[in-house]
Parts: structure tokens; C-alpha cells; sequence
């Protein structure tokens, strides 16, 4: 075919031309990158660059891979075909391009390379049914909180001609209308590449460098500061966030507060990131996001677990919670657990001395971890001692460690709140006061292992904790149930044929990664397990978490989330127990059960209870 | 001759306070085991006429005076500290109230004597005053002795029944006095606010249904609103109930609030502090619900379930509504 | 406006009291000390009327267990000023003793005076002999109103509009010739937040002044003595129906029918 940059069209010489649109496409393209560079320039510095090999494995699984993508099945398998049909011609229009601005170099155009053409003619097919699909989807079955924009649309129109262009370009015989599909395809291309920045298809450029760059951490939590409000008080990583958002919605429908109708969304809050970089106006908190929805969020992680750029809604959620706490912009409920938590180490403003009430109704003593070394070190938490729904579990616990013969022991009074959650609601300063006073227990109580009954605490202590005694191994009681079952230290004597379903704690298994231990202990009891639809890393949070448990409940809430999930519970066939394996979700499950009037037909139980009875 | 036992008539927008009756109750026992007299000191302006509701006392010293009009403490405690100059009293008892708060401290001040207060009962003791006080809110009860010849007691309500102050009879003797009062205080009453009108007045329901913060959330207070509905009363609060916003000022019930005489008090989630429970003690039955079995409702209730409101409530409801529905 | 606060620590009583081997106090080795709650909102209604109209906060304590905690947390909140009064066992006392050495201080200088209002809590929980409030009014000879809910000085500062609470949710409105003292019932919002950082900052960037205790001319004799102390009895308790909800509840209905309530 002949040369179109050779032609002259309407007197232009078409060489004239194509520098004419790359050199304005390009100019609009980097002058735009370069605003949005520039605002994060001027944002805090987050040093993502460490462990590098870590970060190049997870763009080949996550990128190239597209792993996450296919959480949603179909979309899934769409995206993969449109992203490397995506790649595959990125990397011909490149070269067509530079064979088009410089056509003294001695290279043919990609396409008159015979299987490069080939290769392009099966992308722009499977391209062209992928994005048919992806269309179906988004305007015949969206699902929810997709975001319906008309730039979205118009991507998908621009996909569809460049793909077009260059597959009928390929099937023609006419040099005319191989001319005019040429043009139309590189000018697509060109105009597609002026618009990138100003469109949700940015994230193109900016996901891949958003993987590279994501927290490796897994935890959620913002570097070190006093909060932020205004755009240069995020980091750039922060910021970033908005950039990379595709508003695919996934994040909102993983949501326990958007399900619940609360103010909180997390793609809103990536796409108030994204407005912010893009240009002026007042500062992020307050102008744009409003407080209640920074205190709706559980930190049940979801949102991220789930978001295929990795984005990283919670750590951007605690920055602005910890500026509305320095400002002392707290709600009464809340303040009164800070002001219980720093006067009294626990959130129910009981004495401390009150903490270790809960053994008294033993038969024995447990060792005090302060006098005497022990084998395992039981850090209990608050709800497990002070609340009255819960001390009996704790003590079933206790039992269950004694009849199994394991030398254990407990710090008394010196037991501090973890500080896991308030940390989470952006008092910093309370969480570090403590743990430094649990750290100085802990470390002076001789011990060998760590466990925990509350998964929150075990998360801190496993993760956010730093002490010198011991082998700092943090072990959650399930854990330890499952090996003492396993070792036959706990032998199973009445195996009961129970259909139970099982609750995956947001901060045992999406953020620590605890799933079987649980499962292998009720599969030891003889239970059948039927798993709810929700389980594993998809399990749906009580709404305890994130101190939502010292908040009130906004006005506009539908269904709280712990009635969403009994209800869930309640749906399957047979199964009249709910085992929960955290003090929060056994008050939190038992009261969705008031609430709802699922009373008669669904029970909670804590897994140690399942346990003492089947060993007792 | 021992001293005489000298009560401040309190008295509010033209009402002698049922708290009056109290310290007039507890004065004459006072006064018998010393051997001497109750008088009641009734200052004001145009409040004259109340005396002849302080029979119990064997003599009434009425002072009036334009400054008189309204408490300001410095005023009625300058006033009294000049009439107790004169007449030499043992003991002078004042109410702790709101309305008289801070008369007796600077009373003491002024005369050089001792104060005591939160005194719940006086005894004489080998011919000398043994106040019984309670401190720490109602947690420690203790004996305290007074060090100078006057004691100022500051009385809390419930130390006796205001009946057992009342009497039919005009007092014996009513003297007038003057007093050398300020023509220009420093402190100048401007006008009552009165609470939200329209709403419900509380002093006059017969069953209330009373929420504390043991209800725990503003959503629960619906629990209580059916119980008293089905119990054909109202629902009331505690005041950090109304200082969160839960609920109207008018609602209130305790010491700045209102005092109610049902013959029905559910109290639900209320831990039973003195302020509260100093507005309930008209209440014919008292039945307390709380998940603490220290909490000290217990102690003032007439039943008591130890248990969380929001089961209990509800449970409770089912219980009436079903009795009522047998009965219909 | 300059405000002046005066702070009390008191016995803390979510902690279990126990009584001292003398039998006549409470046993301070294990009694923790908190602030007394309306010396709190009074320290918020100044940190508030700083905030509307300008001026300096000077907090004033006299030294006990756990007060530079209190002292600290009020520099984190906005105040300008914190003074402790060392004074060995003063705190131990009473309340008139308290309040004389407080007056003493305010009268002797420390750049307290001229003070447009001194505000403080209107009683606390151990006031067995005299109210603060009260006692120092009449020892610096100032006007002194109590139970107030509501502070309104007037721009120019000579006289203030203030509310006080009676009874049956019905207030009392006064006008108040400045400088005065005010018993604060409840600050206009609730006592605000401060986090721990804010006060850790504080602790280690702003100082608490000491002020020699003056001797006091009769010694801090204490007018009354306290002859002992004990725990209440539980006399006259209710009579408590045991059960689950359901149950208790319909044994309470019954008695309740019995006796014609419902």
C-alpha cells in the first residue's frame, strides 16, 4: 500500500500533518501529565520504592495479569482481552508513528509485517467481542455503583474505532480508503491520547505505577502525621489514588456502609481525589468529603482487598480522621471512649482493677503473667473482660486451656486496650500510650507465645507491636484451639453433627490471612460447614471495626451491617448456628439478632463454646 | 440554754419548696434532742404570707426586703449572717438546692463558723452536733463534727418527709425583722426562662418510663416510648440523656429537671446518681433496670431486674400488652 | 478578657473507695484523682468566651495527685497560663482551705489580676465544708452566682448576662457587674476534646508555673472534723426478680397488676 504520510491531502503534505497532530496531541497530553506531576510533587513525600522485586512480581501478576479483575468473572476475562489487545497495539501505533513522523527510516509499517498484521487483525476481533461485552454490561446489566459517565461511553466508543480502523484497514484492498482508515486510526489514537488525562482512562499510565508503588504493608494505615484536610497535606500516594480510580465501583459494592446506607463511598472519595488534583478549589476535607462520611468507614479493607489498581481508600480515611481528632471535631459517644481509653486503658470506663472480674467465677487460678513466667502469654482485650455477653466465652476459653494443660497466664490489671481500633480512628497519640504501656507488661512477663482472643488486638500486637521478650510469635485462640484439638492435648469426646456456618473476622482473614485454622477446629468437632456466599476474603464486616463501635449509628441507615450478614446466615438451609471467633461480632451478631427477628431461628456461638462442649 | 436551730425557708415563685418542710421536719428533731427550738427565717419581698405555712417551726423571723426578691446568695447570706449576729442561733440549716446554692458557704464565711454539707441526717452527741453527710456522690457516708459554736448545715433533700414538716396550724409566733441590705447589688435578677412549652409536663403523668444512658443509642428510646405507651404513660430521661440531645429540656427529671410523683417509675438504663434520684422520690413504685447489679437505682427502687434495658424493655412490653389484651 | 479558671482534683469514683486504717479518710494510696467534672465545663465555658471575644486563660490549681495532668490538658485545650500551688497536704483539708489559699494567691499577684471573671465548677463532689466558688468571692469581695449554664459579657466587659438553672428545666437570667465569680453547672457545649499528642506536646513545649503556698493566718484550721467515715449499707434494697428478659418481665407484670398499675 502506499505511504499515507506520502500523500498530500487538501494541499497539506500528510508529514506536515502527522507532526502537526502528534506534536499537539503530545503537547496537550504533557502539559496536562504535567500539572497532575506537579500537584503531587508539592504533596508529602511516601517513599514507595523498597523491596523492588516484591513490587516488579506483583505489576506481572496484577498488570499483566490482570488478577484482581477477574474477582468479577466476566469483566474479568473482558478486561484481559481488551488490556493486551490494549498492549499489542500501544506498541504498533508506536511504531507506525515513528515510521510516520521519520519516513526516511528504512522500516515497514506493523501492519505490512504478515503475523504482526495477524496478530493485530485476532486483538481487534477479540477486542472488538470483549468490548461488546463490556457495553452489554455496562448499559443492559450494570451492576451496582458502576460509575455511568459519558466518559466512559465515549472510551468505549474510541476503543471500538481504533480497533475498527485498524482491522478493516487490514482488509482492504483499496489504497484510498487504507489512507483514510490510516489517518482515521492515528488521529483516533492522537485525540484518544490529548483527552487521556482529562479522562477516567488515565489509569492506564497510572495504574501500572500504582501497583509498582502499592503498600506492601497491608494494613491501612497512613504514614506518620497530624492529618490532612488540604491537598498538600496528602501524600502524593494519597492523591495519586484519584488518578488511577477507572470507577469501576467494586469498592463500593464490597462497602458494608454504602450497603448500609451511610454517607461513606469509597469511589466518591477516590473521585474527590481525582477532582482535587485536577484542579483547585477549597480543601478535600470539608469542601468535598464531609465528616460523616470519614467516620462511616468499618476499616474492614474490603474496598481495597478488592480494587484492582490498588488503591487505598482506608490510610486516606485515617488522614482526614486524624486532622477532625486534632481539631477535637469528635462526636460525644466516640470522645467519651478516648477520654475512657486514656484515663482507664479500656473503652468501658471501668476501673482497671475491674479487668480481670471475669475469672473469679473460676475454679482455679490463673497465673499472673506479672509474677511468674508462662508458656503463653493471654492478652484477652476489653470486650472479652468487661462485657457480660462475652466474659462467659473468655471463660470457657480459660477452661478449655486448663483442662488441655497448657501453662498460661494473664497481665491482670496492667492489660491495656490494644489501641487497634482507636489508632484507626486517628487518635495516634492515645494508640502509642497504649502500647507502650502493654509493650512494658509484655515485657517483662516471661512468656513464649502471645495469644489472643480478639482479632484486633492480634492484629496490633502481631503487626504494630514491638518487644524484645519472648519469640514473638502472636498466635489467635482459634490457632491455638486447632493445635491443641490436633495434638490431641484437647480430645474430641462427643462429636455433635451440627450444620454451623462460619464468620470470617475482617481482621483474621483479609488482614491477616487466618482462614482454615477455624475451619479445620469445627471440621474436628464433627461439624458440617456450610459456608455463607460471603466468606473468606469476601466475608462482610460486623461494622464494629474502625471504632464504629463507639459511634452512633447515622440516621439514614438502612440495615445495619450486622443484620445484612445474620441475614445472609439465616438464608442457608439448615443451619441454625452462626460461629463467630471474635468478642466484637458475638455482641454485634447477637444483637442483629434482636433487631432483625431472627432470634428463634439462627443462635450465635463463639467457637470455643462449640469447643467446650464437644470436649467437656 | 443551748442555741436554737434556726431553718432558711426556702421558698420559690411564691411556693414554700417541699425541701423547707424537710429541714423544718429535721430541724424540730434536732432541736428536741438539744433542747432548744426550730425557727424558720422566711426572707423575700411580699413573701409574707408564706409564713403561715411554717407552723412546724415554734417561732417564724420574716425580714423583707427589695433585694430579698430573688436569691442572689450574697444578699440572703448577708441578710441572715445580721439576723443570726442578733439572735445567736446553735445551728442554722439551709437547703441544698439549686435555688439557695452557695447562701450557707458564704453564711459560714461571714460568721466565722463551720459548714457542712451534704447532710442527710443531725444528731446530738454528748450535747454537741453530728452532722451525717454522704460525699463522692452517695459513695461514702461519713460523721463530722462541727469545731465552732454555729454550724451551717447544708441540707439534701430526702432528709425527712416533707410531711412530717407541714402542719395546720400557723406558727406560734412570727416576728418581723430588718435587715441593712445593698440598694445597688452587684447582681440583678432579670427574668425566668421557662423550658419549651407544648410538650409533655412529666410532674403530672402517673406512669413515666425513664431512660439513662445505659439505653445506649437515641434509636432505643423507641423501646421505652412503646412501654409507656402500653403502660398509658410517658417516656422521660435522665439529664445526660437530655444533654446529648436525645430528648426535650422538658423531659428532664432530677435536681435541675423536674420532680415527678407517678405512681409508675420504670427507670431504664439510669445508674441512680443523687442528682437524678433526688427528683423521683415522690414516686409511689420505683422498679430499676440496669446491667449493673451495684448500680445504686437498686437501693432506691422497689424492684429491680439486672439486665439490659433494650431486652428487658421489650420483653416487658410483650408482658403488659398481653396481660392487657386478657384483660380486654 | 482575661479568665481566670480554678481547677480540683477529686476522688476518682469509678475506682472502688476504701477507707483509710484511721478509719476518718479514704485511703489515698489506692484512690486515683480526676478532675472534678463542672471545674471541666468551667474551664470549656473560658475556653469558649476566650474564643469569642479574645483574652488570656490562666488556670490555677492547688498541687494533688494526677494534677499536672489536668494542668497540661487544659494548655493543650487553649489556656494561656497554668500555676500550681505547692502546698504540701493543703488539698487534704477541705474545701475552705482550698478556696482561702486560692484567694490568697489570686489577691497576692502572679499576674492574675486584673481579672474580668474567675470561673470554676459549681460543686464538687467532696465541698464537705463550703463551695469554691462562693469561699473565694467573698474572700477577693466579689459578686458571686452559682448553677450558671450560659455566660454572656457584655463587648465592653463591665457587666456580664448569665444564666442559672432552678428547677423543673425552668433558668434564671442575671445581669452580673464584672470582674465576678461563677459556679459553672454546664459550659454552653460540652468540655472538647484534646488528643493525647496535643497533650504530650504540651507536656514537653509549655511549662506549669509554681507558686509558693502563703502561710495562711490561721494556720488552715479546718472547721469541721470529719469523726469517720464508711461505706453505706445497703439498707432498703429492691426487691430484684431474677430470670432471663422474658421471664422477669412477666413476673414484674404480674406484681405490678397486683397492685393495679397496669
Amino acid at each position: 500500500m502506499p505511504d499515507p504520510v506520502a500523500q498530500t491531502y487538501f494541499g497539506v503534505p500528510g508529514l506536515l500533518l502527522i507532526w502537526l497532530a502528534a506534536a499537539g496531541a503530545f503537547l496537550l497530553f504533557g502539559l496536562r501529565v504535567w500539572r497532575y506531576v506537579d500537584v503531587l510533587r508539592r504533596a508529602r513525600p511516601e517513599p514507595r520504592w523498597d523491596r523492588p522485586g516484591k513490587r516488579l512480581g506483583l505489576v506481572f501478576a496484577q498488570v499483566l495479569g490482570q488478577k484482581r479483575l477477574f474477582g468479577e468473572p466476566l469483566i474479568g476475562a473482558a478486561h484481559f482481552v481488551i488490556f493486551w489487545s490494549f498492549l499489542c497495539y500501544a506498541a504498533t501505533f508506536g511504531w507506525n508513528l515513528v515510521r510516520g513522523l521519520f519516513p526516511v527510516l528504512p522500516i515497514p509499517y506493523a501492519d505490512e509485517v504478515g503475523w504482526v498484521r495477524l496478530l493485530l487483525q485476532v486483538f481487534a476481533v477479540t477486542g472488538l467481542a470483549a468490548l461488546a461485552v463490556s457495553a452489554a454490561r455496562r448499559y443492559l446489566f450494570p451492576p451496582p455503583r458502576l460509575e455511568q459517565s459519558r466518559d466512559a461511553g465515549l472510551i468505549l466508543v474510541l476503543i471500538t474505532l481504533v480497533l475498527g480502523t485498524s482491522l478493516a484497514g487490514t482488509l482492504t484492498d483499496s489504497p484510498p480508503v487504507y489512507a483514510a482508515l490510516w489517518w482515521a486510526h492515528m488521529l483516533t489514537v492522537l485525540g484518544f491520547t490529548a483527552y487521556l488525562p482529562y479522562s477516567k482512562h488515565l489509569h492506564l499510565l497510572a495504574s501500572p505505577l500504582g501497583v509498582f508503588t502499592a503498600s506492601l504493608r497491608g494494613d491501612g494505615l497512613p504514614p506518620p502525621s497530624e492529618g490532612a484536610a488540604r491537598r498538600e497535606e496528602f501524600t502524593w500516594r494519597q492523591l495519586f489514588n484519584g488518578l488511577a480510580c477507572a470507577e469501576c465501583g467494586r469498592c463500593d459494592r464490597a462497602c458494608p456502609g454504602v450497603a448500609s446506607g451511610a454517607a461513606l463511598s469509597p469511589k466518591m472519595l477516590m473521585h474527590h481525589l481525582k477532582e482535587a488534583v485536577r484542579g483547585g478549589g477549597g480543601p478535600i476535607l470539608g469542601d468535598r468529603v464531609k465528616p460523616a462520611e470519614v467516620w462511616g468507614c468499618t476499616t474492614c479493607f474490603s474496598c481495597m482487598d478488592r480494587c484492582p489498581v490498588f488503591n487505598e481508600h482506608v490510610p486516606v480515611l485515617i488522614e482526614m480522621r486524624r486532622k477532625l481528632v486534632t481539631a477535637g471535631e469528635v462526636e460525644p459517644r466516640l470522645q467519651e471512649a478516648m477520654t475512657r481509653l486514656t484515663r482507664y486503658g479500656n473503652s468501658f470506663g471501668s476501673s482497671p482493677r475491674a479487668r480481670p472480674k471475669w475469672t473469679q467465677e473460676l475454679a482455679f487460678k490463673i497465673k499472673d503473667a506479672r509474677k511468674e513466667a508462662v508458656d503463653y502469654l493471654w492478652i484477652t482485650g476489653d470486650y472479652a473482660a468487661f462485657d457480660p455477653r462475652v466474659t462467659p466465652v473468655t471463660r470457657g476459653f480459660s477452661k478449655l486451656l486448663n483442662q488441655a494443660g497448657v501453662d498460661f497466664g494473664i497481665l491482670y490489671e496492667a492489660e491495656q486496650n490494644s489501641g487497634n481500633d482507636i489508632r484507626r480512628t486517628g487518635e495516634e497519640g492515645l494508640f502509642e500510650v497504649l502500647r507502650d504501656k502493654n509493650v512494658a507488661a509484655i515485657g517483662k512477663a516471661g512468656h513464649k507465645r502471645l495469644v489472643t482472643t480478639d482479632p484486633h488486638a492480634y492484629h496490633a500486637l502481631k503487626n504494630e507491636y514491638q518487644w524484645t521478650n519472648g519469640n514473638g510469635r502472636v498466635e489467635h485462640y482459634t490457632e491455638v484451639l486447632d493445635e491443641l484439638i490436633g495434638s490431641g492435648k484437647l480430645p474430641v469426646l462427643h462429636k455433635r453433627e451440627m450444620r454451623v456456618t462460619y464468620h470470617d473476622p475482617c481482621y483474621l482473614g483479609r488482614y491477616n490471612g487466618i482462614y482454615d485454622a477455624p475451619r479445620r477446629v469445627l471440621r474436628a468437632l464433627g461439624a458440617s460447614l456450610v459456608e455463607m456466599p460471603r466468606n473468606r476474603d469476601r466475608s462482610y464486616c460486623c461494622g464494629a471495626g474502625g471504632g464504629r463501635i463507639w459511634m452512633e449509628d447515622s440516621a439514614e441507615i438502612k440495615e445495619r451491617p450486622a443484620e445484612n450478614r445474620v441475614r445472609e446466615a439465616a438464608t442457608l438451609a439448615g443451619v441454625t448456628t452462626l460461629v463467630v471467633s471474635c468478642p466484637k461480632d458475638l455482641v454485634m451478631f447477637q444483637d442483629a439478632l434482636k433487631t432483625t427477628g431472627l432470634e428463634g431461628k439462627l443462635e450465635v456461638k463463639d467457637i470455643a463454646q462449640l469447643v467446650e462442649q464437644a470436649t467437656g | 440554754m443551748p442555741g436554737n436551730i434556726w431553718v432558711l425557708a426556702e421558698h420559690w415563685r411564691g411556693k414554700i419548696s417541699e425541701i423547707t418542710f424537710e429541714a423544718l421536719a429535721l430541724g424540730r428533731d434536732v432541736a428536741d434532742q438539744l433542747g432548744s427550738k426550730v425557727e424558720a427565717v422566711l426572707l423575700g419581698h411580699g413573701a409574707k404570707d408564706l409564713a403561715s405555712e411554717l407552723g412546724a417551726a415554734a417561732r417564724v423571723i420574716s425580714a423583707d426586703h427589695p433585694a430579698l426578691a430573688e436569691v442572689v446568695p450574697e444578699v440572703y447570706a448577708e441578710a441572715l449572717a445580721q439576723l443570726a449576729r442578733r439572735e445567736r442561733p446553735a445551728v442554722v440549716l439551709t437547703p441544698l438546692s439549686n435555688v439557695t446554692l452557695g447562701v450557707g458557704t458564704l453564711l459560714a464565711a461571714k460568721l466565722g463558723a463551720s459548714a457542712i454539707n451534704f447532710c442527710k441526717d443531725v444528731r446530738v452527741v454528748d450535747g454537741k452536733i453530728e452532722a451525717h453527710a454522704v460525699l463522692y456522690g452517695g459513695k461514702i457516708e461519713t460523721k463530722v463534727a462541727a469545731a465552732t459554736e454555729l454550724v451551717v448545715l447544708g441540707i439534701m433533700p430526702g432528709a425527712r418527709l416533707p410531711d412530717a414538716g407541714r402542719s395546720a396550724e400557723p406558727p406560734a409566733v412570727v416576728d418581723e425583722a430588718t435587715v441593712d441590705l445593698p440598694a445597688a447589688p452587684p447582681i440583678r435578677f432579670k427574668e425566668f426562662i421557662e423550658p419549651e412549652a407544648g410538650e409533655v409536663d412529666v410532674t403530672q403523668q402517673d406512669v413515666l418510663v425513664a431512660v439513662g444512658r445505659g439505653i445506649g443509642s437515641q434509636d432505643n428510646i423507641a423501646l421505652a416510648e412503646e412501654l409507656a405507651e402500653a403502660l398509658g404513660g410517658v417516656v422521660c430521661g435522665s439529664r445526660p440523656v437530655i444533654d446529648q440531645g436525645w430528648m426535650s429540656l422538658s423531659r428532664q427529671v432530677g435536681k435541675s429537671g423536674a420532680s415527678v410523683k407517678p405512681r409508675l417509675y420504670i427507670a431504664a438504663g439510669i445508674s441512680g446518681a443523687p442528682e437524678h434520684v433526688e427528683g423521683i422520690r415522690g414516686a409511689t413504685t420505683i422498679v430499676a433496670v440496669n446491667t449493673d447489679p451495684q448500680a445504686p437505682i437498686f437501693a432506691v427502687a422497689h424492684y429491680g431486674i439486672v439486665g439490659d434495658a433494650q431486652d428487658v424493655l421489650p420483653a416487658l412490653t410483650e408482658a403488659v400488652r398481653s396481660r392487657r389484651g386478657k384483660a380486654a | 478578657m482575661n479568665l481566670l479558671v480554678l481547677l480540683k482534683m477529686v476522688p476518682d469514683v469509678v475506682e472502688e473507695l476504701d477507707i483509710a486504717s484511721g478509719g476518718a479518710g479514704l485511703d489515698m494510696d489506692v484512690a486515683r484523682m480526676a478532675l472534678s467534672e463542672s471545674d471541666d465545663h468551667a474551664l470549656e465555658q473560658a475556653l469558649l468566651l476566650k474564643e469569642r471575644m479574645g483574652g488570656t486563660v490562666a488556670v490555677l490549681a492547688v498541687d494533688a495527685a494526677e494534677v499536672d495532668d489536668a494542668l497540661f490538658t487544659a494548655l493543650a485545650k487553649g489556656a494561656d497560663r497554668a500555676l500550681k500551688v505547692d502546698a504540701g497536704g493543703v488539698s487534704q483539708a477541705g474545701t475552705r482551705a482550698l478556696a482561702d489559699l486560692l484567694a490568697r494567691v489570686i489577691a497576692d499577684g502572679h499576674n492574675l489580676l486584673p481579672v474580668d471573671l474567675i470561673l470554676t465548677g459549681t460543686q464538687a463532689i467532696d465541698d464537705l465544708d463550703g463551695l469554691v466558688a462562693p469561699l473565694v468571692a467573698h474572700q477577693l469581695g466579689l459578686p458571686y452566682l452559682g448553677i450558671v449554664t450560659e455566660v454572656t459579657p457584655e463587648p465592653a466587659g463591665k457587666v456580664a448576662s448569665v444564666v442559672k438553672e432552678y428547677s423543673g428545666g425552668v433558668r434564671g437570667r442575671f445581669e452580673v457587674d464584672l470582674p465576678a465569680v461563677l459556679g459553672i453547672q454546664s459550659a454552653e457545649r460540652p468540655p472538647r476534646y484534646v488528643p493525647v499528642a496535643k497533650v504530650r506536646a504540651a507536656m514537653k513545649t509549655q511549662r506549669i508555673e509554681t507558686v509558693e503556698a502563703p502561710t495562711l493566718a490561721d494556720g488552715g484550721m479546718a472547721l469541721a472534723e470529719v469523726k469517720s467515715m464508711s461505706k453505706p449499707e445497703e439498707a432498703g434494697r429492691a426487691e430484684m426478680i431474677e430470670g432471663t428478659p422474658e421471664s422477669a418481665s412477666a413476673r414484674l407484670c404480674g406484681i405490678l397488676a397486683d397492685r393495679g398499675l397496669v
